[in-house]
């Protein structure tokens, strides 16, 4: 639990520093989100006049729910503790209620951006948790389970070949993962102050710690869907439950080395693509969702596709 | 005494309290006395409905000499209608613990007084019928009582013509009954339950009375295209009677189809399932997307009782599904997940309309447009609202997702289904409804956004006050349960296992045993959720979190003005209205799918007029299907007007003309 905290914030200074160095800019240090992170947590609070409890309990809320979501991923291993706490649609349903969460702050302050943000994220979320939620059916169909352990066992082993239907929930869950993080086609991560923007949008009125809480949160989801497509579509490596340490070493090591190539997949994909109209986004969106349907459908069609 | 004598001497002490009310209108305390000896009679309901699951009273009949000369009325007790006794006795006895205080403020209290125990009365009489004549009375009774009830403020237009349409919809659904209790009875006039259970029927005698059901017992709870009469009536009504209509009443029309479809025509064949399952997916998303784009706070949750009955139907089209092939733990599956979800929706329904009905009365108003900023005048109110609409948009840990979660498990044993058809409809039927279940937080994010938080909007939310304690403490009552069940889930699929075992002949497996009360409903290798450790979990992160900041890092805190980017503006009009907030949704899925119309018009240069957009969204089912038949009829009508001003001479040759034309009907017949 505590890995995935301390990870989260060096996925985000790599992909980073990769679009820095992509647009001919020297860039940020890695470690600069972290310092980031530590400096606005030693600043004071600056609240809105009438802002009420909830808004500044929200940012707690989220980060605890998104940081149980990521620790129930398995990152390196499959054997996880307490993996039968909760499954994927359970998962799936955490970062729902994160969303839910921060999307009541952005409209506690009352500010016309606040509600912008919002209604925006609510509208691509009611796109992209279906996608989600069907891309987990053909991945529970495939494996005869919704158990992420037993889900990312199965897929790691040999009988497993090439799958049509995977393929394109992989495609699904990435265009999901892109618009639940607010990377570039769908919004702008790197941007204030623009009549476009969403995520930023919500969480304009907050400072000091609770912004800090709030950006490591979406720091951890984005380790989050890493971690999820990393296990589920390219497991190699994962070490099972009963490996020795020599198993857990390998794949901690791949696990890093598959952070850091997802790192610089989404830079490169983010530097090289203009963000979208917003009413363009709900079509994008829907690409995944369409796509999540079928490949849930073609199994139905052939087991064996 | 056996049970079915004491909840039917219940049953009729509330039926009696109604006339009892007239007499003692005078008095002071006559509302308080009504409302108190619900709660109590509610309250004896819930106990006997909780004996009945635990296996005490299960089995008791009584045959009273009333009703149809040659069978008496007949009353029974088993499994089902402890279930539904559970749901009638806590939303009932929670909503008069409300009323004790909210009826307070009624202007003409004897409008609402005399019906309303009576209604109670009418329901539990409901569940306990046993023969076709007794049933449909009490049914029709219940009809009648909450009609009279939806008409309270009578004076208002809308109020009336909400009755108008619920009394025509009412008597069209009476008679769907009428006509399938008529099939079902067959030829030797078997009006008994247990007599129709023996009659064998072909699969197309099944399926015609399937489709009355639906008519019948789907009007009543709002199964679209039949829902149109929901949300005009339930908001018109006083909130405490919204939150019973839409809380408990539409869960008596429910019980009302599982009595019949599963009880009494037994396994259906494998066709007639696909029809329920896509009615309660498409319902479930009409339904949200309605109340996505409704501004009146209570109509907008009516709507969303529309979301949650779709869900609930595909749950029982899936049970049909998995029934008729044989699959006995699926179809468990899926019935555990529909009876849950009738239990949560009970807890959740009712709490909100009873937070509609709190807000109502702090500031007279239901149009979220004038609402805001009520976290700071309603600090109470505002959170325990905020507990239903986190369950309804199932959130977890509370208890709206538990449910969702065992339908979506029940989805995914679909493969196993060896119809195509079936197969191919099922997932997508799914999708559908995770589509409804994220439509449905967008829903309440935008409903309580607008209303509750932000800043006021009008003077009356800017001057509301806290509403009084024993409507607080209903709604406190009904938020502990969501809490309660959505972290140990695991109980109440215990407690409904007997209701599974007497219908289907199968349950799932005892989840007493599991360690820390998770859920396993197949196997822990295929799907298992925890809600008590998700919540520990989530409560342990967010507290460590908040302390370690708090102690290490900063603590302290500044007030100001707030930034919004610069452009702070004073006016709280400027915030997102409710419309505003829906825009995206509505122009995205509301367009094609409700044919919403905006229409911008912007004045010439040089004019000085303001601009004006004008948004057109309603019920499409409106234009597309009642429209038709209004203006169908209302054609035919005024032709047949024309009869009305005969010669004395053309009405008996008309008399003779029709005589000769039965005549030789009869003759060809024979």
């Amino acid at each position: 639990m505590v890995l995935v905290v301390a990870l989260a914030p060096l996925l985000v200074g790599i992909v980073r520093k990769v679009k820095s160095r992509l647009t001919r800019r020297q860039g940020a240090p890695l470690i600069q989100p972290y310092r980031d992170i530590l400096r606005l947590m030693r600043k004071e609070v600056v609240l809105a006049e009438n802002a009420s409890w909830l808004f500044r309990v929200v940012p707690y809320m989220v980060f605890a729910a998104t940081w149980v979501a990521a620790a129930l991923i398995p990152t390196f291993a499959t054997g996880l503790q307490f993996s039968w706490t909760a499954d994927l649609i359970a998962i799936v349903a955490l970062l729902g209620s994160a969303r839910f969460f921060l999307a009541l702050a952005g409209m506690d302050v009352g500010t016309s951006f606040g509600g912008i943000g919002s209604s925006r994220e609510m509208m691509i979320a009611s796109m992209a948790e279906p996608a989600m939620m069907l891309t987990v059916f053909s991945l529970a169909l495939v494996a005869g389970s919704t158990q992420l352990s037993t889900v990312a066992d199965y897929l790691a082993s040999p009988e497993v070949g090439l799958r049509v239907s995977l393929g394109m929930g992989l495609v699904a869950l990435v265009v999901v993962a892109l618009a639940e993080n607010a990377r570039i086609p769908v919004d702008n991560p790197g941007t204030h102050l623009e009549v476009t923007m969403v995520h930023e949008a919500m969480v304009l009125e907050y400072s000091g710690r609770h912004l800090a809480m709030i950006e490591l949160a979406s720091a951890l989801k984005l380790l989050l869907y890493v971690s999820l497509i990393g296990c589920v579509f390219f497991p190699w490596g994962i070490a099972g439950s009963d490996d020795g340490i020599a198993g857990y070493l390998r794949g901690a090591v791949l696990y890093l080395s598959k952070l850091v190539i997802a790192g610089v997949l989404l830079a490169v994909f983010e530097t090289s693509t203009a963000k979208m109209r917003v009413f363009r986004v709900p079509d994008f969106v829907g690409i995944a969702l369409m796509l999540a349907l079928l490949g849930t459908l073609l199994l139905f069609v052939s087991r064996s596709l | 005494m056996s049970a079915v004598d004491f909840t039917l001497l219940i049953a009729a002490a509330l039926l009696a309290l109604g006339p009892t009310a007239i007499f003692i209108r005078r008095l002071s305390w006559a509302a308080t006395f009504i409302y108190a000896s619900a709660i109590v009679m509610c309250g004896l309901f819930a106990l006997i409905g909780l004996a009945g699951l635990a296996g005490y009273g299960i089995g008791s009949s009584q045959v009273l000499p009333l009703g149809l000369p040659w069978i008496g009325a007949n009353f029974h007790f088993d499994a089902l209608t402890a279930f539904f006794m559970v749901i009638l006795g806590i939303g009932g006895g929670a909503i008069s613990l409300y009323a004790v205080g909210y009826g307070r403020h009624e202007h003409a209290p004897m409008r609402v007084l005399p019906f309303y125990p009576a209604f109670l009365g009418a329901m539990a009489m409901v569940l306990l019928a046993a023969d076709a004549f007794t049933f449909l009375l009490s049914w029709e009774v219940m009809s009648l009582l909450s009609w009279a009830l939806v008409l309270t403020h009578h004076q208002e237009e809308d109020t009336r013509k909400a009755a108008y349409v619920y009394l025509l919809m009412a008597g069209f659904g009476t008679m769907s009954l009428l006509l399938a209790f008529g099939l079902l009875a067959g030829p030797d006039g078997a009006y008994g339950f247990a007599a129709m259970r023996g009659v064998t029927r072909t699969p197309v005698m099944a399926a015609v009375i399937l489709v009355l059901m639906l008519l019948g017992a789907g009007s009543k709870a709002g199964l679209a295209p039949l829902h149109v009469w929901l949300p005009l009536a339930h908001p018109a009504a006083p909130s405490h009677v919204s939150a019973l209509m839409s809380g408990v009443m539409t869960k008596i029309a429910l019980y009302g189809f599982i009595r019949v479809v599963f009880d009494l025509l037994g396994p259906s064949a494998w066709w007639a399932s696909p029809a329920v399952i896509l009615l309660g997916a498409v319902t479930a998303v009409l339904g949200i997307l309605l109340a996505m784009m409704e501004r009146d706070l209570k109509r907008a949750l009516a709507y969303s009782t529309i979301e949650n009955i779709g869900v609930i139907f595909a749950a029982l089209g899936l049970t049909m599904a998995f029934r008729a092939n044989g699959m006995t733990a699926a179809a468990a599956l899926a019935f555990t997940a529909a009876l849950f979800h009738i239990f949560n929706h009970m807890a959740f329904k009712s709490l909100l309309f009873m937070g509609a009905g709190s807000v109502l009365n702090a500031t007279g108003l239901r149009d979220l447009d004038g609402l805001g900023g009520l976290i700071h005048r309603m600090p109470v109110t505002s959170f325990l609202v905020l507990v239903g609409a986190m369950a309804i948009s199932a959130l977890p840990p509370l208890n709206g997702f538990a449910s969702e979660w065992l339908l979506f498990q029940a989805v995914l044993l679909s493969p196993q289904i060896p119809q195509a058809g079936l197969q191919l409809m099922i997932p997508a039927a799914g999708g559908l409804l995770a589509l409804a279940a994220a439509l449905a937080a967008a829903a309440f994010v935008r409903i309580y956004g607008v209303g509750f938080l932000g800043r006021a909007r009008s003077d009356a939310a800017r001057c509301a006050v806290e509403v009084d304690r024993f409507s607080l403490a209903a709604m406190g009552l009904l938020a502990a349960l969501c809490v309660l069940v959505g972290v140990l889930p695991g109980i109440v699929i215990d407690a409904i296992s007997p209701v599974v075992e007497a219908i289907l002949a199968g349950r799932l497996p005892d989840q007493g045993q599991d360690a820390w009360f998770t859920i396993i409903p197949i196997a822990e290798a295929r799907s298992s959720y925890n809600g008590l450790l998700v919540m520990v979990f989530v409560a342990l992160s967010a507290s460590l979190a908040a302390w370690a900041v708090h102690r290490y890092a900063s603590r302290q805190l500044r007030r100001a003005p707030a930034w919004d980017c610069g452009f702070p503006n004073a006016d709280p009009i400027t915030q997102y209205s409710s419309g505003g907030f829906a825009q995206p949704l509505r122009r995205v899925l509301g367009v094609n799918l409700l044919g919403a119309r905006e229409t911008v018009v912007m004045p010439l240069p040089g004019d000085r007029s303001p601009a004006r957009l004008t948004v057109e969204v309603g019920d499409p089912v409106w234009g597309r299907i009642y429209a038709p038949i209004a203006a169908t009829v209302s054609t035919v009508s005024t032709k047949m007007n024309r009869l009305q001003f005969l010669t004395i001479r053309r009405y008996l040759s008309l008399v003779f003309l029709l005589l000769i034309f039965l005549l030789l009907g009869l003759m060809i017949w024979i």
